[in-house]
Order: structure tokens, then C-alpha cells, then sequence
């Protein structure tokens, strides 16, 4: 069964690779300890896959909630604490204080940090005001801010070594993602795709705050930092203005792909990933074009910001598929011969598999049966819509046009998976996805732009497929072939991140607020417990005093507490129907709380 | 505007004393006594809506369920029912007045506690928002009211022409 290279061996040959000159050899080396939990993916390569093994498919169910901790927000919770040494780092939504935990002596804090920051950010913040955590590096916490300030805490006291403005939330720009740390920069993105906010990727350095470099998703060569001749796209240079040519006018200036998801780093290729958001608006027949480059898988060198590739997904959004999902990076046997891939499954329902190397296309599947807006991706090299999904008329909204209300689109605009990352098990080969199983229908219509206001244009309502009650499925997926290996019902969507561990077992969170725990290779639940909130937090693992520990942040909110509080209606059931499908308020209520999970003596 | 208020505190007791289930509608009696060029008001002049008995609803309405849906909803919830952290407007109109509302939209509300700060943005400068404003009003009139349920309207009033010209004036650009 081992065909696959495991996260250890990978991350060890990066190690010898990337040289001690360039590479952060603090955080390489800190996170191949399983004990600790040191960036807020995992690892560099966005895995979750954790080598602790002392829970395992068979004492699984004896798990037992080993501690709690209120965060004093009552909001989303996203995200996942660190674990460095014996000190726990956590955050929260707005006001997004941090807390240091001390481990070893009765989980006391140690410091709190909480910004003072303008409440007018809370309204522009488009779904709920999460923050999806911290990061660490050169005995310093980073945290970005609602309000986009990037702020470096002494990880000791607390103290603020540095801060920068990354953004202006008067023009909506604001913060949800977390800060990553590659090398000696921090880099961080921006949100508000629903501001009309042009979407960047800032690189700030480790020891000063001083900006290095920042690539916008559109407009001139200078500011994506694309070289019209050594940047490629499907293994050809991309030319010229290509993130100008393809929009009327200056819609590129407010025209979205905004950059709030997880980032990815390949020590080896010096390459980061991540994907940009939706165009703005919502309305496609405002913004005529590709609307390159949103919805794009980025390449870029980690020193320079120079794109190295970049693929379109959805070329000319018309449904909101934000293409801000994670890119998990594993080396996979494909075609006979080991392949460097990245793997990323997208809102719009399509699973890709790339070479990450050179972003030339292997595989490209839905991983969800229901997704029906395409036919699926022109997969021949020759054709002239190379790498193009084929858009079915139908649910096409560009072709029913503005003041059309379209029916029946597969998945909804929160698309078939959001930010709630998937985990990837170097031993069984698979990737384990907590998805979202809606549908939607979409009515586009003209809007215009004010700086700071919403820039929305559409309507929108969503449904479970129709026949089906389940509003969410937890899949595991062969990335090599493009199919689903196994497939769990869950009835709301499920909006948290994965965890796999080498004990066998993958644990995640559901929206009623349950920790499940499955066994890896079939999909069997083994345990669950029922947690104060609704969970939207990714579910993490570290040891201590030689225990392993498995944590999870509750605390319902986000785009699903949105539109699922209140349930969602069968819109084929008329006038009057009220509640068709279960609301979550049945379920849960709001709350900010850490449960940490271990087996008892 | 007291006299609103008073109103307000009325209707609240009315239907105590008549013992019956009316609902309560912030701004008195929501029943269209006059319409005119599609857009219905009530005795008081306040906007309101108008559905016919084959489910039929008014423009306005229509457009209200549209405009909620694009620019509320991200807080609100869809159908006006709420999310985990706003509060549901279905529910908000059963007490505030036709003038509370314009307030609230234009000037923003901030509510600070402990637990947590809600704050509603400042849409009065937004055409998207303040353009349609009665439409969204009437929407959710009709949703307190339970006039309208939490579907997309199917059937409604064609588009009147005057609003057109309305819409095309204040978006301030041509179609």
C-alpha cells in the first residue's frame, strides 16, 4: 500500500534540498515534530496529517473532553490553535484576541492580546467576522487583524514587536485568513470579493514588518507580477496585460479575486500556492471576459512574488465559485511515474489534480455527483478550450442574463467545499473533504459600485439537491483517479477542517457541533461528542506530558450560520412552506469554545 | 417622530385586548388603501404591499425580495429569518416604524455588550441599498406580516414604466 511518498519523507527531502542559507529551518524542523502543531496548516504542504498514533481506530471511542476554554466571543469560530514547545496559541473573531496557554501547568495564560480596533470593520466583513488564525516563527506570533493590520507579538510576553497596515476597510478591504510564514516573510492576503476589493498577496519580513512584495490577482503585469514570457498557463507563456485583457474598461480595478484561503509552500520549488476569488460583481454580464486572473490557481516564487504558473478554473465566473480552497501538496503515483502534485478541490465542485512543478493539468473531477454547471473540463491538449470547463446553457447565468432568476445550479455559490480545509493521509493515499451538497438558484442583476458598500448583484436561494434531505457529505477521494473512495451523509454542510491521523483515524466537526472520529480507510464512525457550539473550527492534534491530545474549536457562524440558522426552504414546494429542511438553530446556539479530547488512563 | 411611536405602542395593545392573533406590524394596518404608478400605501401613506388572492404579489415586493436577497441577506439570513448574529427583519418590522427603518438603513446602528458587538453599516450613500429602499421595506412588511412566505415570489406585477425611469434616474447611469 505504500506507494505514496509520506509527508515525513517529503518534507525531510525539502529539508536537505532548500539549503540553510534561504529556508526557515526553525519551522521545517518544528513541524516534522508530530508533538507540536506549529503553523496553522499542519505543515507547508497543508496535509493535517499528524504521525501521532497513540489514538487509533480501536481506543478511538473511548475518547474523553480533557479540558475546555472559553474564548469571550461569541462569534464564528474558524481555525485551530498552534502548539509550540508547551505553550498554546489561540485566537478568535472580532476582536481577535490571542491567548498563550501554558500546557504544562494547568493550561494558565499566560498573556492575552486584544487589538483595539474600529467596530465599522464588522459590517464590511462579508460573512461573519472569523479570523482563521495565527502563525509562528523567530519567537513571534503573527496576527492578522479584521481591520488588516499584521501585527508580530513577542510569543514570550505578548508584546507587539511590529505592526503594519496591509489594507483599508473603508474600502472593505479587511482580514480573515491566516498569516503564513515562509522563509523570512510573512504573507498575507485580503478579503471582501463583495466590496469590489482587488485581491493581493502581501509578503512582509519576519523581523521588521517592512513590505517585500505584494502580486495582485488583476491588472498590469507590474502589479500581478506575471512576466508576460516566463509566467505559463497550461505550459504557455501567458503574454502580455493578461490581467488587463480580458476585462472592459477598468472593471479590474474593483474586479475581486481576493485571496483569503490557506497557503501552501513547496521548500523544494521555492513555490507558494493559493487561489484567488470570485470576479466582482456577481452579475456576469457586467464584467464581459475571462476575468483573468480570479478564480486562478498562483505559482509564485516565495522571494520575488514572480508567478511562476497559473491556471483558470473558472474562467468568467457567473455563480460566485470562489476559488480560494486550499492546495494540498502530495506526491502521488500517477501514469506509472511519481508526480509532484497539488491537489485542490474547488468551490465549483471539480476536484484538480496539477503538477505543481509546472501547473500542467492531470486530473480534473466533480466530488460531487450532483454538480451539473458543467459537462466537465476539456482535458485534450490540442483543443482550443484546452483546460476550460464546458458550461451546460442552462445553469449558465451569463446566457439567461441579467433579471433571469436561473434554477436548479449545482453546487451553490458556497460552492460543493468552502475554506474548511481538506486533510490528505500519506497512508492510505487519500483525501479526506468535508463538503457542502447544495443547490441554488441565481438571479443576476445590474448594481453599481461604492467604496466600501456591498457590491453584490445577485440573488440567491439554496437547497439540497432535489430529492435529497443531506446538505453535506464527508468524502474520501483518490486524487489519482478522480473518484470518491467513500462517501458519509451528513445533513448540514460540513464547514470544518479535517484532521488525518497515523493512528488510522480522520476527525472533523459538524455544523450541529459534533467531533466525529472515522476510521480512515472506510469511512466508519467511531466516536462522536456533542461540543457546546456548532463547528466551523479545524479539528487539530499535538502531545503533551506524553499524551495526544485532539482539539477543536466550536462556535457556529461563518457563511453557514448564515444560511443555515434558519433552515433552508424547498422552493418547489410553494408558496408558504416554511422550514422544508432542518434549521440549525434547532441544533445549536452561539459559542466560542475550545474542547481538547484525550483518552482517559 | 412620537406620533409614529404612539402609534406603535397601540398597536401592540390592540390586539391584547381584542384577544385575537393579529400580527403586530411596527407600522399600524398594513392594508393598501391607494396605489399609485404600482407602488401600494397604506391609510398612514406608509408603502406597503399587495398581494391578490392567486398569490400574485406587487412589484415592489417582488423587487424587495431581490434586493434583500442581494444586499441583506449576507447578515440577515435569507427570507429575513435571521443569522447566528443578526437579528431576523421579519421580526424587526413587527416594531419598528416605516421612518424607524429608513434610520436605521441610512444611519447604521451599532448594539455594543459584552458578548459580542453587532454593527449594522451606514447604507444611506449605497444606490444599490437606498435606490430600492421602499421596495425593501414592503418585502419585509409582507414577510412580518406573513403575507409573502419564504420563497421567491412566483407570481407578480409586471415591472410599472414609471419605475423604470425612477431606477434609471437614481442609479444615476443609463441601462
Amino acid at each position: 500500500m505504500r506507494k505514496f511518498l509520506t509527508g515525513t519523507m517529503l518534507s525531510t527531502a525539502a529539508v536537505i534540498a532548500a539549503g540553510s542559507a534561504y529556508a526557515n529551518d526553525e519551522l521545517i524542523k518544528l513541524s516534522q515534530d508530530a508533538k507540536q502543531w506549529v503553523m496553522p496548516t499542519g505543515n507547508y504542504a497543508n496535509t493535517r496529517h499528524s504521525a501521532l498514533k497513540q489514538i487509533t481506530t480501536d481506543n478511538v471511542g473511548k475518547l474523553q473532553a480533557a479540558w475546555t476554554f472559553s474564548t469571550g466571543v461569541l462569534r464564528g469560530h474558524e481555525g485551530a490553535p498552534l502548539v509550540i514547545g508547551d505553550m498554546m496559541y489561540l485566537h478568535g473573531p472580532f476582536p481577535n484576541p490571542v491567548y498563550a496557554l501554558n500546557l504544562k501547568d494547568e493550561n494558565k495564560i499566560v498573556w492575552k492580546y486584544e487589538p483595539k480596533q474600529d467596530p465599522n470593520v464588522i459590517p464590511v466583513m462579508c460573512c461573519d467576522t472569523v479570523n482563521r488564525g495565527l502563525s509562528y516563527a523567530d519567537g513571534k506570533i503573527f496576527l492578522s487583524q479584521a481591520d488588516t493590520t499584521l501585527v508580530a507579538l513577542d510569543a514570550k510576553t505578548g508584546n507587539v514587536v511590529w505592526s503594519v497596515k496591509n489594507g483599508d476597510p473603508g474600502k472593505g478591504e479587511t482580514s480573515t485568513g491566516a498569516p503564513m510564514v515562509m522563509k523570512d516573510k510573512v504573507l498575507v492576503g485580503i478579503s471582501g470579493g463583495e466590496f469590489g476589493v482587488r485581491g493581493s498577496v502581501t509578503a512582509y519580513n519576519m523581523k521588521t514588518g517592512q513590505r517585500v512584495w505584494r502580486g495582485y490577482s488583476m491588472g498590469p503585469d507590474s502589479d500581478t507580477l506575471i512576466d508576460p514570457a516566463k509566467t505559463t498557463n497550461l505550459g504557455k507563456p501567458v503574454g502580455p496585460n493578461s490581467g488587463t485583457n480580458t476585462w472592459q474598461g477598468e472593471q479590474w480595478k474593483i474586479g475581486g479575486g481576493t485571496t483569503w484561503g490557506w497557503y501552501s509552500y513547496d521548500p523544494d520549488l521555492n513555490l507558494m500556492y493559493y487561489g484567488s476569488g470570485n470576479p466582482s460583481t456577481w452579475n456576469p454580464k457586467q464584467r464581459p471576459g475571462d476575468n483573468r486572473w480570479s478564480m486562478t490557481i498562483f505559482a509564485r516564487d516565495v522571494d520575488t512574488g514572480q508567478a511562476r504558473w497559473v491556471y483558470q478554473m473558472t474562467p468568467h465566473d457567473e455563480w460566485d465559485y470562489d476559488g480560494i480552497n486550499e492546495m494540498i501538496l502530495a506526491d502521488q503515483q500517477i501514469g506509472g511515474q511519481t508526480r509532484k502534485t497539488l491537489v485542490h478541490f474547488d468551490r465549483n465542485g471539480l476536484g484538480y489534480t496539477l503538477d505543481r512543478t509546472n501547473g500542467e493539468l492531470l486530473v480534473a473531477d466533480k466530488y460531487d455527483p450532483k454538480v451539473n454547471w458543467t459537462t466537465g473540463v476539456d482535458m485534450n491538449k490540442s483543443s482550443a478550450n484546452y483546460g476550460r470547463p464546458a458550461v451546460v446553457p442552462q445553469y449558465s447565468t451569463e446566457h439567461n442574463g441579467e433579471d433571469v432568476n436561473s434554477k436548479n445550479i449545482c453546487p451553490a455559490a458556497l460552492g460543493s467545499k468552502d475554506e474548511q480545509p481538506a486533510a490528505f493521509s500519506p497512508d492510505t493515499g487519500l483525501f479526506y473533504v468535508p463538503t457542502n451538497h447544495v443547490c441554488m438558484d441565481y438571479e443576476p442583476f445590474r448594481v453599481r459600485y461604492t467604496a466600501g458598500q456591498p457590491y453584490v448583484g445577485a440573488t440567491l436561494s439554496m437547497y439540497p439537491p432535489q430529492g435529497e434531505t443531506n446538505m453535506g457529505n464527508f468524502i474520501a477521494w483518490d486524487a489519482k483517479t478522480g473518484k470518491i473512495a467513500w462517501s458519509n451523509k451528513e445533513q448540514f454542510s460540513v464547514w470544518s477542517g479535517a484532521l488525518s491521523t497515523a493512528g488510522g483515524v480522520v476527525f472533523y466537526g459538524t455544523l450541529e457541533g459534533y467531533l466525529k472520529a472515522v476510521d480512515a480507510k472506510t469511512g466508519k464512525e467511531l466516536y462522536k461528542f456533542k461540543t457546546p457550539s456548532g463547528i466551523i473550527g479545524n479539528v487539530m492534534t499535538y502531545e503533551q506530558g506524553g499524551k495526544q491530545y485532539i482539539a477543536v474549536l466550536s462556535g457556529v457562524g461563518g457563511w453557514a450560520g448564515i444560511g443555515l440558522a434558519a433552515g433552508l426552504t424547498d422552493p418547489t414546494a410553494g408558496l408558504g412552506a416554511v422550514g422544508g429542511y432542518a434549521g440549525l438553530r434547532n441544533y445549536t446556539s452561539l459559542g466560542g469554545q475550545l474542547t481538547v479530547f484525550v483518552l482517559p488512563n | 417622530m412620537p406620533l409614529r411611536k404612539n402609534l406603535f405602542a397601540i398597536a401592540l395593545v390592540l390586539p391584547m385586548l381584542a384577544g385575537g392573533a393579529a400580527i403586530a406590524d411596527g407600522a399600524g394596518d398594513p392594508t393598501a388603501v391607494k396605489s399609485t404608478d404600482g407602488e401600494y400605501f397604506d391609510k398612514d401613506g406608509n408603502p406597503t404591499y399587495k398581494i391578490q388572492a392567486d398569490g400574485t404579489v406587487d412589484w415592489y415586493t417582488y423587487s424587495g425580495y431581490r434586493r434583500y436577497h442581494s444586499e441583506c441577506h449576507v447578515c440577515h439570513g435569507p427570507d429575513g429569518e435571521g443569522s447566528t448574529y443578526a437579528p431576523a427583519l421579519k421580526n424587526s418590522l413587527k416594531q419598528l416604524s416605516y421612518s424607524d427603518f429608513l434610520g436605521i438603513v441610512a444611519g447604521g446602528r451599532k448594539a455594543v455588550n459584552t458578548a459580542q458587538e453587532s454593527v449594522m453599516p451606514a447604507f444611506g450613500t449605497n444606490p444599490n441599498v437606498m435606490c430600492y429602499i421602499n421596495d425593501i421595506y414592503v418585502y419585509l412588511r409582507a414577510r412580518a406580516n406573513e403575507a409573502v412566505g419564504r420563497v421567491r415570489p412566483e407570481k407578480r406585477e409586471p415591472k410599472p414604466e414609471e419605475y423604470t425611469k425612477a431606477e434609471d434616474a437614481c442609479l444615476g447611469e443609463k441601462r
